[in-house]
This record gives C-alpha cells, sequence and structure tokens, in this order.
C-alpha cells in the first residue's frame, strides 16, 4: 500500500513537470458560428481554428472541454480549465475578477431582430440571454427585458412571438436573417463591450503574454483577418 | 452526433447505478451518526439529515462541484506540496500546485470527462444519502423493541445487536421509503446538466434545437419537443419497470417477517 | 447606501416594485439577502397557491383512484402515473411548448405561457397527483370499524364520506403531505430555470441567487442565502401543518395523539 501511494506521488510529480505544455481552452458549444458542436460531435467553429491556431503559434499543446455560459468564468478561476475562448466580450465587470488577452475580434456591434419592421424596440419586449452585456442593456434601457437560458431560445422566442425582438451579437444573429424564416434586422446597430478576448486567470500572468503574442502575429500577417472573414464574426481589424 | 445521445442515456443509467448504492451507504453512516449516543456525533446526523433535506437539492447543484473540486484540491495541495508558500486563494483565483490539481494536467479527457462524472456522483450522493439517512433512521426505530430486549437478554453486546438484530431486520420497514427514493433519484437526473455531464438533457436540447444549413449537413428547425418526448417515454418507462422490481423485492423482503406484508404471504401458501 | 434604504428599493422587486434597475457593481450582502428574500415571494406563491388548489384534485383523484368503477378509477390511475413517474423538470418544458401553441391558435389563452398561471398549473397537476397518491394509501387503511360504525348510525353517500372517511383519511394522511408540501416548495425553484422566460428580471429567488452568482462570479454566497431561507421556510411549513395536525387529532386523548415526528419519510 505504501509503494502504491509513493508511486502515485511520483507520478504526481513527474505528471507536474511535463504539465506545463498542456492548456486547457473552455468554450460553450453552443454559439455558431463562434463555436459549436458540429455534426461529428466535436467543437468547431471560428474559435477553434483561431485556438488551435494560437496554440501552435505559442508553442502549447492545447485541448478543448466544453462548460456551460453560466459558470464558465466561476470554473475558470477554480482551475478546471486554463482559458476562455467563447466568443466573451470584454466587459469592466467581468475584467474585476479575471484578465483578458488583447482581443482577438474588433468591438463589434449587436443588432435587434425581428419578425417584421417597425417594432418598438424602446418600449417593446426585448429577448436577450441571461447574464450577458445584451440582458444588463435592455435592462438600462426601458424596454421590457425578457431573459431565456440559452440563444437559441431568444431566438425562438420571437419566431413565437412571446418577444418582439432579439438583442444579441450581430454575427450570431445574421444566419437567421438569411434561412428565409421572416426575420430581419430592425432598428439601429448599438455597440457593446469591447471586443472579444480570451480569459484567464489573473495569477496566470505568463499564459497571458504568451497568448497576447500569439495574437498579435495573427494580426500582423493578416491570417486572423482571413478567419474572421471565413466565419463572417465580425468585422475585421 | 446522435451516438453521443444514445450514449448520455447508459450515463444516466450508469448514474443511478453507481449512487443508489453510495448514497445508500452515506445513509447508512448518517443513520448511525444520528443514533449514535455521542452528542456532538448525533448532533452531526441529525445536521447532516436536517440540512440537506430542508434545501432545494437544485441549490445543491448550483455550488456543489466546484466546491467539492475545490476542497479535494486543497486537500491534496496541503498534501503534496508542504513546501508551498503561496496563498491557495489568490484574489478570485483559487491555485494549488500543479501535482495537486485533479485531474493531473496531462491527464487525457476522458480522464477529465470520469472525474467530472466522480463528482457528480458524489453530489447526488451526499444530497440522496441525507433522504436515505432519514429513511434508515425511521426503519431503525420501527424494528419492534422486544427483538432488541430479547437479543440483550442473550447477552449480545451493544454492537452485536444493532449488526445481528437490528441490521438484517431494518430493511423491510425502510423499504417503502426507500423505493420512494429511488422513484425521486430517478426524476432528479435530468438536473444532472448542472452537475457539467453531458446528460440527456443536454444532448436533447442540443440536438433538437434549431439548427442552421450553414453549419451542419441535417438542419432542420426546432425539435425539441419530440426530443423532449423521448424523454418522458424513457422516464415513465423506467418508472414502470421500477416499480414493478420492488413490488417483486418487498414480496421477497416481507417473507417470514412479522409485519402485515409477511402475514399475507404466510397465508397465501398455507391456504 | 444603506441597508434599510436597499430593503425599501428591493424588498418587492419581484413582483415589480421599487427600483427598477437591478444592483449593478459592488454588491453588499444586504443587497443579496433582500433579493432573494424577494424571490422567495415567487416561490411561496407558487406553493401556496398549487397546494390550496391541489389539494382539492387531490381528494377527487384519490376517491377516483379507489373506486370499483373502472370509468373512474382507470383516469385517476394515469393521471397520476404520468405526473408521478415523469421529472418535473421535463413537466415544465412540455407545458410551456403546449401553452405556447395553444396561444398561437387562440389569443384567449395568452395569460398561459406567463409563469404566473402557466406554471402554476404545471405545479397544481403534479402536487394534486402526488398528493392523491398518499390520499389514495391512506384511504386504503380507514379502520374498517369507523366505516362500520357510520353504517351503524345510518349513514351513507356524502354525508358519510364528509365526516367519517374524509376526516379519517386527512389525519392518516397528514404526515406525508407534510411532507409533500415541503417538497412543492423546493420544486417551485424549477418554474424559471427550465422554461419560463423572466420578464423584467422579476424572477424567483433561485434566479436573483443566479443573477448575483453570474455577476459576482462567486457562488458561494448567493446559493447559501437561499439555502437559509429555504430551511426557514421547511421550518415554518412543518409548523403550520402540525397546528393543523393538532386540530386533526384533538378528539383523541391525549396520550394516544400521535405526536407528529418531525422525521417526516420522503414523499416523493
Amino acid at each position: 500500500m505504501k509503494k502504491l501511494i509513493l508511486t502515485t506521488a511520483a507520478l504526481a510529480l513527474s505528471a507536474g513537470m511535463a504539465m506545463a505544455d498542456t492548456v486547457r481552452l473552455g468554450t460553450e458549444g453552443a454559439y455558431a458560428p463562434w463555436n459549436f458542436v458540429n455534426d461529428a460531435g466535436e467543437i468547431d467553429g471560428f474559435e477553434r481554428e483561431l485556438g488551435d491556431e494560437l496554440c501552435k503559434r505559442a508553442g502549447l499543446e492545447c485541448e478543448w472541454v466544453k462548460n456551460d455560459w453560466d459558470s464558465i468564468i466561476p470554473n475558470l478561476v477554480s482551475g478546471n480549465y486554463d482559458a476562455i475562448i467563447a466568443g466573451m466580450s470584454i466587459t469592466d465587470e467581468r475584467d474585476e475578477v479575471i484578465d483578458f488577452t488583447q482581443n482577438y475580434t474588433p468591438p463589434d456591434p449587436s443588432a435587434y431582430i425581428a419578425m417584421s419592421d417597425g417594432v418598438d424596440l424602446a418600449g417593446g419586449v426585448i429577448a436577450a440571454q441571461t447574464g450577458t452585456i445584451q440582458a444588463g442593456y435592455v435592462a438600462d434601457s426601458g424596454a421590457t427585458l425578457v431573459e431565456f437560458a440559452s440563444p437559441e431560445e431568444t431566438i425562438a422566442a420571437v419566431r413565437n412571438g412571446e418577444a418582439d425582438a432579439v438583442l444579441a451579437d450581430r454575427s450570431f444573429l445574421a444566419p437567421f436573417t438569411e434561412d428565409g424564416s421572416g426575420l430581419l434586422f430592425v432598428g439601429d446597430d448599438v455597440p457593446l463591450g469591447g471586443g472579444v478576448g480570451m480569459g484567464i486567470r489573473e495569477s496566470d500572468g505568463e499564459l497571458k503574454e504568451k497568448f497576447n503574442a500569439a495574437i498579435q502575429s495573427m494580426k500582423d500577417d493578416g491570417s486572423l483577418n482571413a478567419l474572421i472573414t471565413k466565419w463572417e464574426v465580425s468585422s475585421t481589424f | 452526433m446522435h451516438w453521443l445521445f444514445y450514449l448520455s442515456f447508459f450515463k444516466v443509467l450508469l448514474l443511478l447505478a453507481i449512487t443508489a448504492p453510495v448514497a445508500l451507504g452515506f445513509g447508512f453512516l448518517g443513520a448511525m451518526a444520528a443514533r449514535s449516543h455521542f452528542p456532538p456525533l448525533a448532533m452531526l446526523g441529525k445536521g447532516y439529515i436536517a440540512i440537506v433535506r430542508g434545501v432545494p437539492d437544485i441549490a445543491f447543484f448550483m455550488f456543489f462541484v466546484i466546491a467539492l473540486d475545490q476542497a479535494f484540491e486543497w486537500t491534496r495541495h496541503k498534501i503534496l506540496c508542504p513546501e508551498w508558500t503561496d496563498p491557495v486563494r489568490q484574489g478570485n483565483d483559487f491555485i494549488v500546485c500543479q501535482a495537486a490539481k485533479l485531474p493531473l494536467g496531462t491527464a487525457p479527457e476522458w480522464v477529465h470527462e470520469t472525474y467530472g462524472f466522480f463528482l457528480a456522483v458524489i453530489t447526488f450522493s451526499i444530497v440522496f444519502g441525507a433522504f436515505a439517512a432519514n429513511v434508515l433512521f425511521g426503519g431503525m426505530r420501527a424494528v419492534p423493541h422486544a427483538q432488541l430486549e430479547t437479543a440483550e437478554a442473550y447477552g449480545m453486546t451493544r454492537r452485536q445487536t444493532f449488526w445481528r438484530i437490528l441490521v438484517p431486520q431494518m430493511w423491510v420497514y425502510a423499504l417503502p421509503g426507500l423505493s420512494n427514493l429511488w422513484m425521486v433519484l430517478i426524476k432528479a437526473t435530468p438536473l444532472l446538466f448542472l452537475l457539467g455531464i453531458e446528460d440527456i438533457v443536454y444532448w436533447a436540447r442540443e440536438l433538437g434545437s434549431f439548427k442552421n444549413p450553414k453549419f451542419t449537413q441535417y438542419p432542420h428547425g426546432d425539435w425539441r419537443m419530440w426530443y423532449f418526448l423521448a424523454l418522458l417515454v424513457f422516464y415513465l418507462g423506467m418508472t414502470r419497470v421500477s416499480e414493478i422490481g420492488l413490488e417483486r423485492l418487498m414480496r421477497r423482503l416481507s417473507h417470514g417477517q412479522a409485519t402485515a406484508g409477511g402475514e399475507l404471504l404466510r397465508k397465501e401458501t398455507t391456504a | 447606501m444603506s441597508c434599510v434604504q436597499t430593503i425599501q428599493d428591493y424588498a418587492l422587486r419581484s413582483v415589480g416594485i421599487g427600483e427598477r434597475l437591478l444592483p449593478r457593481n459592488d454588491f453588499t450582502l444586504c443587497e443579496q439577502f433582500t433579493l432573494i428574500g424577494s424571490g422567495m415571494i415567487w416561490n411561496i406563491y407558487f406553493g401556496t397557491m398549487a397546494l390550496a388548489t391541489g389539494f382539492f384534485l387531490a381528494t377527487a383523484l384519490a376517491v377516483g383512484k379507489a373506486s370499483s368503477k373502472k370509468w373512474l378509477r382507470k383516469p385517476s390511475e394515469w393521471f397520476i402515473f404520468l405526473f408521478r413517474g415523469s421529472p418535473l423538470f421535463i413537466q415544465f418544458f412540455f407545458a410551456y411548448f403546449f401553452f405556447l401553441s395553444l396561444k398561437q391558435s387562440f389569443p384567449f389563452f395568452d395569460a398561459l405561457t406567463s409563469a404566473w398561471l402557466g406554471a402554476l398549473i404545471v405545479l397544481f397537476c403534479n402536487t394534486a397527483a402526488y398528493s392523491g397518491e398518499i390520499f389514495y394509501g391512506a384511504l386504503r387503511s380507514i379502520p374498517k370499524g369507523d366505516i362500520e360504525a357510520a353504517d351503524a348510525y345510518g349513514m351513507t353517500g356524502w354525508s358519510r364520506f364528509r365526516r367519517i372517511i374524509w376526516p379519517t383519511m386527512l389525519r392518516l394522511a397528514w404526515p406525508a403531505y407534510t411532507n409533500e408540501a415541503i417538497f412543492l416548495f423546493h420544486a417551485t425553484t424549477l418554474v424559471f430555470f427550465s422554461a419560463f422566460p423572466v420578464w423584467q428580471q422579476r424572477g424567483d429567488a433561485l434566479y436573483y441567487a443566479g443573477y448575483f452568482a453570474d455577476k459576482t462570479f462567486n457562488p458561494f454566497i448567493p446559493y447559501p442565502i437561499l439555502a437559509f431561507y429555504f430551511i426557514l421556510l421547511t421550518l415554518v411549513v412543518i409548523w403550520g401543518f402540525g397546528l393543523v395536525n393538532k386540530h386533526l387529532n384533538r378528539h383523541l386523548p391525549v396520550a394516544k395523539r400521535s405526536k407528529m415526528k418531525l422525521r417526516l419519510n420522503l414523499a416523493r
């Protein structure tokens, strides 16, 4: 028995040495085109490609982890993964708790979609995902806020008439306006947030610098813009 | 992708199969503690039962997994890295040395998933253990006192009386409560997704939700209704099968017991 | 801002009275206690309303299930099986979808998709099924002598039921029914959690606990507060039902009154 404990301890130690290079990336997997689960059951999307490329440039071995949006930050600070790469806008609120890398998409507007033009955006019923910056914005704006647990449900709410419009990232909404189901952009775009970045623990400065450098190199050689264009997630730099 | 959905049914069944005995174990310990003649232990047992039962299970599920994970890592940190001087809590961050990580950072993904599953099992077991403790506590008290006095008269020690007389007999009294508990446990499994397990509810939502033709070969509208219908049928089936199984078990346990059920069985066989 | 001010602003926030915007930053313990407590209004509303209405259907279901007539027995059995055999979580989900489609065909059913009515209907059916089963068990264990005595007094039909069977059934079922009440209150936390959307941030206790956990990124404060409130609520329910139990057993000699045991069995 004692021997067993010793070997495990030794294993644990050696693992500790080797471990430095494996970085676990946490994402939601329900926010196409940013990140979603494809037909094969794997994580796919803009951030999947981006994350893999960043890890390659930073010389890190990366692994993907899915986590619920609601607990995505608590699980990061608790150390269950090392970085969040989930279309998370950089906000002051979040910045108090975690650190962000530099943004990998420019600050991008949020937008409303609705079933018809001329809905009352200031006083009508606006759906948003619980806990997003958009939900906070609608609560402030004076419109009636309806919150749903997932982004899918906010769209469903507009389709079935529960809500007049949805406020979400423009890039997330765009595909829904193109599928012929009658949803269309209404009103003006709303600038929210400071672009999207990777969330990293505050104590993990080294990792943050590595990713910062990798993002910078992708910005410099234009490959980041190419990826953004490919997945149509936002405007380019 | 659908095989993940089917797999998740097995996950749920596996969780049930593991949780039931573990929760029973927790329950047994809880009931023993509550019966204890050592006041602090009895307080602990009763407190455990009362607090867990007074709170909706969902409230526990919301923070137990992270709490348990941190508790385990903290313990390992103290044991494995005594030379570590930095505080574990740095601002918002919870940092332990690499060797104390659970699972280790180098572990493959399946280890992480198994560990997550393990945490879910523990969480379920702690919650349902309290209910089981309550039922078993009642079962122990329901064993006729004369049985225990007789055992004492035969010169058995307290320990012997407990293990040889009380424990074998209490099951028949506890079984109705335990069957009930099993049913509750089945119906609590849709909350598994709260514990970070990709269970049947997770996949039903994921597969059933609107699929954009841009990102999949099989686009469809909102089909969640049909996926949830499948879940409904699954749960109703589970309930029915359990009802039948428990009925049989009750008959078997009642055999030769001094209860109404046992009496009925005796009459059936002698008539 | 002082705590009294916070209570004035937010104590009734969950029903739409008071400050419209929720606190944004520098969350104090007082704010968390007040808002989560405010959310409890919904939990209490759902719990008491469902219990009060479900009680009658439960009695009907129990009598139906115990009936010798097949057309009465089968529907009761099926109703009880359907609602006891499936998770509440999924029932809420279905109810919401069902109500939505109803509403689209008949605008008359508009209110059904809001939680205050739609979720209440689900909880009503749910508690009726569970209590129905409890009452059914109690009906079967009514001492034969009681019914024979009623017969001997020439009581029949409704008066026999009203004056003998029903009170005895309640008396026997009461401890288990208390349990059911406690779990019903716990179940109310699922209302806004699975299907019904939250309007204008007027949610139940779990919603506000989730709000704070989400904003502070620290689940270890709001959820224990929620737990605290529920333990309090559980104690109140036990106390209230204990009073009724005393009333139901008032005719028994003091020594025979079964003191209602607080070690209640899980009845769901």
